[in-house]
């Protein structure tokens, strides 16, 4: 693939966004600083869409998390697909009544009268400098609800395909942007090309283990498995991509070749995905597992400012090469 | 009670019968609600509305179908007053298969598109934010309707009041807030709890127009309503109603209410608006006591009606549990 043909995440949502919008005149956008007087954006991710589309479909909000989900929920009601953006994940706890009380449960409640199709795009993720309440990972706490999705890309075809089957699903969908890297390029989408909700990738196969990554943590683990196969392991790497619903079946295929699992995410690993998916791994192939699924998460504590303590915060490529090697050691 | 003298704000005599149909259907179901409960032929968390069958009644006059409102967990008064079916309402507050929600959302969760009635709520508060999107969506629209979003006294004090009121304004949505102040949020009594001396007040400080009225008197309630939902029809923006009304029973059935001073609740007991209407509907020359007598009998059947249709529905079988969670075709990835 030639550079002329990359394009970075924060373009691949921007798009994606575009091309919704453009197709469905029922798709809006809203959150703080998204339309164009207020710079589309803290970096710029809905630049353009006010201008193109109007004040009407694209909203610069005040900081006010509950009134910005409560009005993408009432207008979904009313027959449109918001995508709604709250800022930094951490400001998703100031909006959890309206994300988790009413989003999430209004299709079940109603009898299935009605339902949310919004989307909330959020971003976050360590290595900015931005201390304890402005990257974390807190994907669990939303995977614990019934009746929301989750979703968390690594490149930009899959932010754009992902982003398209969000807006479209007729079900609240939490979609969940890294921070540190929107500007890393990647290949460039199909224009239209949905990546379904619930599938994950299979990044590179592999027969000696399998690594289970999502979001930054696939870039981690990217460099990790060149450096194991160039020293002759073969691990099979599983982009996730959505972590609710999770795609088992790609997981539990893999695994019940390898025999051996490794979860990696950046959010902390106690009570974490790693430990839904390590569980569902153990009732589902125990007899086939040749060692115990490890899992490798941030450190339990809040993200630390200082660069040394902020580095060592979530797990690298150093660390996944090192979890690989030490199941490899379980006879 | 005197009708005011304002032209045009006055509801004529079919509007005050109108009302009054909607505040006796109000009071008779919350009678019989208290009775079937306390009877143990139904077991459910009430609560009850009965003191408060003005406001939504006088309000719903003035809408249609189309209009839609958002409501609380005491909100039962605002669903009958707005037209979700009673067989539907009982079957779910029996939660039964044949209920507004299948059964799946009880009391504090009544969902009735058809009648307007989007989302009840069992969060204190918020009603107001998805009552914004409502909306908002009839002003990208264009569609003229006006979305109502009752809430209670106690709800002035949580975070969501302020976004809301606030983001309307902003944004010159046609939504009416109705605030029902019945003095009490559960069991603190409004001065105990709230700094401003009437919710009214705290309109100013999101730039929108405020009144605080008499809500047990159809016809304040009414002229105040109708000047906010004229208003945001026509696309003035938002109202901030404070309707002051009166709690007749505690929080929930089963509550001792002794926390609620006696000859408070005697006096309001004793001005009851529901037979203080009646009265001047009759006084007036508007009805006549055997019109209204039809009315009250007719409603009595359609609740035994009711009751009797809910009692005898099927619950709903276990497999909706699964049901509902999300859509139907979208469970991808799921099955190993």
């Amino acid at each position: 693939m030639s550079d002329t043909s990359q394009i970075t995440i924060l373009q691949a949502i921007n798009k994606a966004l575009t091309d919704a919008m453009a197709e469905d005149d029922s798709v809006l956008v809203l959150g703080e600083e998204v339309a164009d007087p207020e710079e589309g954006g803290i970096v710029g991710v809905t630049k353009g869409l006010s201008t193109r589309f109007g004040p009407h479909r694209v909203r610069s909000t005040p900081i006010s998390e509950q009134a910005i989900i409560g009005a993408a929920i009432g207008a979904s009601l009313a027959g449109f697909k918001p995508v709604a953006e709250i800022m930094l994940m951490n400001f998703t706890t100031v909006a959890m009544d309206m994300i988790v009380n009413h989003a999430a449960k209004l299709r079940f409640m109603s009898g299935g009268q009605t339902h949310v199709p919004i989307v909330i795009r959020t971003m976050t993720g360590a290595g900015f400098g931005t201390g304890g309440q402005h990257c974390d990972y807190l994907e669990a706490w939303f995977a614990h609800t019934a009746g929301i999705k989750v979703v968390a890309p690594s490149n930009a075809a899959d932010a754009y395909g992902l982003m398209r089957s969000a807006i479209e699903d007729p079900d609240p969908v939490l979609f969940i942007e890294n921070l540190p890297t929107y500007w890393t390029p990647s290949a460039a989408p199909q224009p239209g090309a949905r990546v379904p909700l619930g599938k994950a990738s299979v990044l590179s196969p592999g027969q000696d283990v399998t690594v289970i990554a999502y979001a930054r943590m696939v870039q981690e683990a990217q460099a990790a498995v060149a450096v194991l196969k160039a020293g002759g392991i073969s691990a099979e790497l599983i982009d996730l991509r959505s972590v609710a619903p999770w795609d088992r079946r790609t997981v539990l295929e893999s695994v019940a070749r390898t025999g051996r699992a490794l979860v990696v995410h950046e959010a902390v690993t106690p009570f974490g995905v790693g430990a839904e998916i390590s569980a569902v791994i153990h009732e589902e192939l125990f007899s086939r597992l040749k060692a115990p699924v490890k899992r490798l998460g941030g450190a339990f504590c809040p993200v630390p400012f200082s660069k040394p303590l902020e580095t060592a915060f979530a797990p690298r490529a150093t660390d996944i090469e090192a979890a690989v090697r030490s199941l490899l050691a379980t006879a | 009670m005197t009708a005011p003298t304002i032209t045009g704000v006055t509801p004529d005599a079919a509007t005050q019968r109108d009302i009054y149909r909607r505040m006796a259907l109000i009071k008779a179901n919350d009678e019989r609600a208290r009775k079937v409960i306390r009877a143990g032929k139904l077991v459910l968390p009430y609560y009850s509305p009965r003191g408060q069958e003005v406001i939504p009644s006088a309000l719903s006059v003035l809408l249609t179908n189309d209009d839609y409102i958002c409501t609380i967990y005491r909100g039962i008064h605002d669903m009958l007053a707005k037209g979700v079916p009673l067989k539907d309402l009982w079957a779910e507050l029996a939660g039964r298969v044949t209920g507004t929600c299948k059964g799946k959302g009880g009391p504090m969760h009544i969902t009735h598109p058809k009648s307007g009635v989007m989302v009840t709520t069992g969060i204190v508060g918020s009603s107001m934010p998805i009552a914004n999107g409502l909306a908002w969506a009839s002003q990208i629209k264009g569609d003229g309707r006006v979305t109502v979003a009752y809430f209670g006294d106690g709800a002035s004090n949580i975070g969501a009041f302020h976004e809301s009121l606030n983001l309307a304004a902003v944004w010159k949505l046609p939504v009416v807030f109705v605030c029902q102040n019945n003095e009490w949020g559960e069991h603190t009594a409004y001065e105990k709890a709230t700094s401003a001396r009437q919710i009214a007040d705290r309109a100013v400080g999101y730039a929108m127009p405020g009144a605080r009225v008499d809500g047990n008197d159809p016809f304040a309630m009414y002229a105040a309503a109708k000047d906010a939902v004229d208003r945001a029809r026509a696309g003035g923006g938002p109202t901030l109603i404070e309707a002051m009304t009166y709690r007749f029973h505690g929080h929930v059935l089963g509550d001792a209410d002794a926390y609620m001073d006696k000859a408070r609740k005697e006096a309001a007991v004793a001005a009851d608006p529901v037979p203080r209407f009646r009265a001047h509907l009759i006084a007036e020359g508007i009805a006549t006591e055997a019109e209204l007598a039809e009315v009250e009998a007719a409603i009595e059947a359609e609740l035994d009606e009711a009751v009797a249709h809910a009692l005898a529905s099927d619950y709903p079988t276990v497999e909706e549990l699964a049901r509902d969670v999300f859509a139907p075709e979208a469970v991808v990835g799921e099955a190993a």
